[in-house]
């Protein structure tokens, strides 16, 4: 450690076998148990020290396959080693060229698989904590830079957004920033998608989610709530009003498990549960808000990033078991490592190999367990996995008073069904060519919509694709209406 | 915001409440409802809009002050605001041209019926409508319903107003008399009486069309929380419905799944009960 220390003083002139030596720093947590009983963020942040200690371990790579790594190619070695010099300001400059939400995607990105899983350091040893650094420079901004001043141009075209999830967010600001006027509409209550109502407060503070809204308003994005595009308004309704439109409604329509006793009592989908407790504040528990039910025993099935918000959540709710039931092992979890760490340090039990047969009731229609049968890994499948296969006779009861099912989304159908100009593919998602344009003029759309569940960068990445291909698509265009900045 | 353009008590506990919501007003067909919530914090409860005036930019809800949500709701007074109203949301209502139907209207269900009966008038049909209440005072809307009805009966259990009874007494008679045999049967009102109405209809194999309530959250179809069961498939009433053929429900699972949260709080305060008096005892010893 103290070697380390010394290394900081030298700053930039370290040598590729100094930079070797540094081992990569820890986030400072909250305490696992304190933490399985509250809300609060479980990551603590990089301090300046050490975010400039993990800078200095950055090879600057010449051709850097942490860049390709990422699917919205930050300059990932520009910003580190602006990081590492202590120019923090050149860091977050160099970073909101690629990066709209920097706070979000440092702190929810599957960095394993992407940035850091491409770091050629992570071939020996561990990779930058590229993540960390880039939610350490994002926080560092927050506090430390002046707002985004509105953009001096004006173009006089307007824009309609559907969504505001990182989709919408993200293809608003760029928009805003080339002078057009953006309007927002958004069908729930509260802005932000599935950073708000999914996403938990101990993953990614809401606070996070309000600042980059507060910033979209500052480049005068309009935002309205409680308008259900296909219902209150239809996409036709928009694009005659706008001069173009990009529709960013997420794919939210809960899967199921398709097994007797689902609609028991006592059990939620992940959407329902995750938006009881995240939009709706069902957490604080007050007498007049939203309710959940809590239990002693909660077994939520899944193993993605949603199981893992589920089954934290439901031990904050309380639980003394919070259970995660897994079809495949550990090693195929999709969820986050970081989350799934996280979960086991919490104290969540995880029974792998497993599969749903039924879940039983009380004589008052209320969860009293799972029925299980345990399964064993067989051929690899079509996505190269292996296929779990039941094990004959295995079946055995799991006593619980909560199941969650977080088996993921699929497409929305409300807005696409209600737009019939717009073409999907068999899964009811959107279909768009390489600059996100639909089969409707003028309406460009991106995120899970389009993709089907994909991440919060993905939806960032169209946005911005889609805020560009409409730029372009104006350009030679006259405004629909008389211009309002 | 939406502002409160008026909101008067029509019966006991019973608000009609006229909301400023120029587009929702513009879009809505008979049938649909919205997800209100009268200030931040509140939970979202769904509401039917049971009338409109798309000129005036207006919608009517006719709204049953049960609980906490609804109370928050009837307790903004005219030039007052409600934080949030989104719609119109579920699917319209089928309206076609039976001949003759009948609706049924149980307490505040009532004021869900009305702007089914008022699209099958306008349609028409020859429409009789039965509606029930508990005493004189629960029987809302009779004279709007008048207006639009060929005929209307009222029941009340104890015989304040109409027949003594509920409203399946006059529309057993009416399915008994070829006469007046409708070719639909429209129930809104509290579980039990659609229940009880389906089962009534099912053996004259008169087509009943019931306008479910569960509890919902968003009503566009992401939590799944509106689940039903109708014809041995699941159904999110919010999207799929509100309105199913009453001769598919499975109306014992969506009266259970209605009382979940009043349950919750049951089982919340006997425990709470159990704890006192744990800690009772252990301060007697
Ligand atoms: C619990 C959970 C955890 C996740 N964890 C991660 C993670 O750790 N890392 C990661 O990268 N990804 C994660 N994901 C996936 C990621 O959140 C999504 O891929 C991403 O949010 C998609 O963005 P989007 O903008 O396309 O849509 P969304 O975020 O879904 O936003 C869509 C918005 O459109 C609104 N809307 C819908 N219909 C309409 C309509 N008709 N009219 C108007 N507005 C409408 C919705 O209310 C919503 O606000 C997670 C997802 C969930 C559910
Ligand atoms: C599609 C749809 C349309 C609706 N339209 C209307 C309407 O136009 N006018 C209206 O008054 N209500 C309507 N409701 C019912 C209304 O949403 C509920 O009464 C409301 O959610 C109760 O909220 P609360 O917080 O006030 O009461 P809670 O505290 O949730 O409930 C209080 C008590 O009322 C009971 N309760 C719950 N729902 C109902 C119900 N539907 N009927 C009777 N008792 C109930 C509960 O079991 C509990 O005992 C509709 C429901 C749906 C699903
Ligand atoms: S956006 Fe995500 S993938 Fe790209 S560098 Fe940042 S954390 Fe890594
Ligand atoms: S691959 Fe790793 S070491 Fe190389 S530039 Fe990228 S972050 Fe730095
Ligand atoms: S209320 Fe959420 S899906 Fe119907």
């Amino acid at each position: 450690m103290a070697e380390q220390r010394a290394g900081t003083a030298t700053g930039d002139g370290l040598s590729a076998k100094e930079r070797m030596k540094i081992d990569r720093v820890r986030m400072p947590e909250q305490d696992a148990t304190a933490r399985s009983g509250n809300f609060a963020e479980v990551n603590q942040g990089l301090d300046e020290e050490r975010a400039r200690l993990e800078a200095q371990r950055c090879l600057r790579c010449k051709n850097p396959p942490c860049v390709n790594g990422c699917p919205v190619s930050v300059r990932i070695p520009e910003f580190v080693s602006a990081i590492a010099d202590g120019d923090f300001q050149r860091a977050a400059e160099v970073m909101r060229v690629d990066n709209a939400l920097p706070a979000t995607t440092g702190r929810v990105c599957p960095q394993e698989v992407q940035c850091e899983g491409s770091c050629l350091r992570g071939k020996k040893g561990d990779p930058v904590a590229i993540g960390w650094l880039e939610r350490f420079i994002a926080d560092w901004a927050a506090e430390h830079m002046p707002p985004e001043s509105p953009p001096q141009t004006c173009t006089g075209f307007h824009v309609a957004v559907v969504g505001s999830g990182p989709g919408g967010l993200t293809a608003a600001g760029e928009l805003a920033r080339m002078g057009h006027k953006v309007h927002i509409y958004e069908a729930l209550h509260d802005t932000g998608g599935v950073l708000r109502y999914g996403i938990p407060e101990f993953r990614l503070p809401k606070a996070i989610v309000d600042r980059e809204v507060e910033n979209l308003r500052n480049l005068g994005v309009e935002v309205e709530c409680d308008v259900v595009v296909g219902r209150t308004l239809t996409v036709d309704q928009i694009a005659v009003d706008y001069d173009a439109v990009f529709v960013a409604n997420g794919a939210g329509l809960p899967m199921f498990l398709g097994v007797p006793g689902e609609n028991l009592k006592g059990v939620y989908s992940a959407n329902e549960y995750l938006t009881r407790v995240n939009l709706m504040g069902a957490w604080k528990g007050e007498t007049d808000g939203t309710p959940i039910a809590r239990g002693e025993t909660v077994v939520v099935f899944g193993g993605g990033n949603v199981a893992m918000d589920s089954v934290r959540t439901a031990r904050r709710l309380g639980a003394e078991h919070a259970i995660c039931a897994y079809r495949r092992t550990r090693a195929e979890m999709p969820a986050r490592v970081e989350e799934i760490h996280h979960a086991e340090e919490e104290g969540i039990e995880f029974h792998f190999l497993v599969a749903p047969l039924e879940i039983l009731g009380d004589d008052h229609r209320w969860v009293r367990g799972v029925k299980l049968q345990k399964m064993e890994l067989g051929e690899p499948d079509a996505s190269g996995r292996r296929r779990p296969v039941p094990i004959e006779g295995s079946e055995y009861v799991q006593e619980c008073d909560i199941v969650v099912v977080a088996l993921g989304t699929v497409a929305n159908p409300l807005l696409t069904e209600a737009t019939p100009e717009l073409q999907l593919n068999k899964w009811k998602n959107i279909v768009v060519d390489d600059r996100q344009a639909t089969t409707m003029e003028g309406v460009f759309a991106g995120g899970d919509i389009v993709r089907g569940g994909a991440t919060v960068i993905l939806a960032m990445g169209d946005g911005k694709t889609a805020a560009h291909s409409i730029d372009e698509y104006l350009r030679d265009k006259t405004p629909k209406g008389p211009p309002t900045c | 915001m939406f502002p409160v353009v008026s909101n008067e008590e029509i019966a006991p506990q019973l608000h009609r409440m006229v909301i400023a919501a120029p587009r929702i007003a513009r879009a809505r067909k008979p049938g649909q409802f919205v997800i209100v919530r009268a200030t931040a914090g509140a939970e979202r409860i769904p509401l039917t809009i049971a009338d409109y005036d798309s000129d005036a930019g207006t919608i009517t809800l006719i709204i049953q002050c049960v609980g906490v949500a609804t109370q928050r709701i009837c307790a903004v007074p005219a030039g007052g605001e409600l934080r949030d109203v989104a719609g119109p949301l579920g699917q319209p209502t089928e309206i076609e041209d039976w001949g003759r139907v009948v609706c049924v209207g149980g307490g505040a269900g009532t004021a869900v019926l009305f702007p089914l009966a008022k699209a099958l008038a306008e349609a028409g049909n020859d429409l009789t409508t039965i509606i029930g209440g508990r005493t004189d005072e629960y029987v809302i809307l009779k004279d709007e319903l008048s207006a639009i009805s060929t005929r209307v009966l009222i029941t009340t259990e104890d015989g304040s107003l109409g027949e003594r009874g509920f409203v399946t007494l006059p529309l057993k008679r009416i399915l008994d008399d070829p006469a007046q045999k409708p070719a639909a049967v429209y129930a809104v009102g509290p579980v039990p009486m659609m229940k009880a109405i389906a089962e009534l209809t099912r053996p004259y194999a008169v087509k009943t069309i019931v306008s479910l309530n569960p509890i919902m959250v968003d009503g566009t179809g992401m939590c799944g929380g509106c689940r039903v069961t109708v014809g041995g498939e699941v159904k999110f009433a919010c999207v799929d419905g509100p309105e199913f053929d009453g001769h598919e429900v499975d109306f014992d699972e969506l009266s259970e799944r209605q009382k979940m949260y009043q349950e919750l709080d049951e089982h919340g305060c006997r425990l709470d009960k159990q704890v006192a008096d744990l800690a009772a005892a252990e301060k007697k010893d």
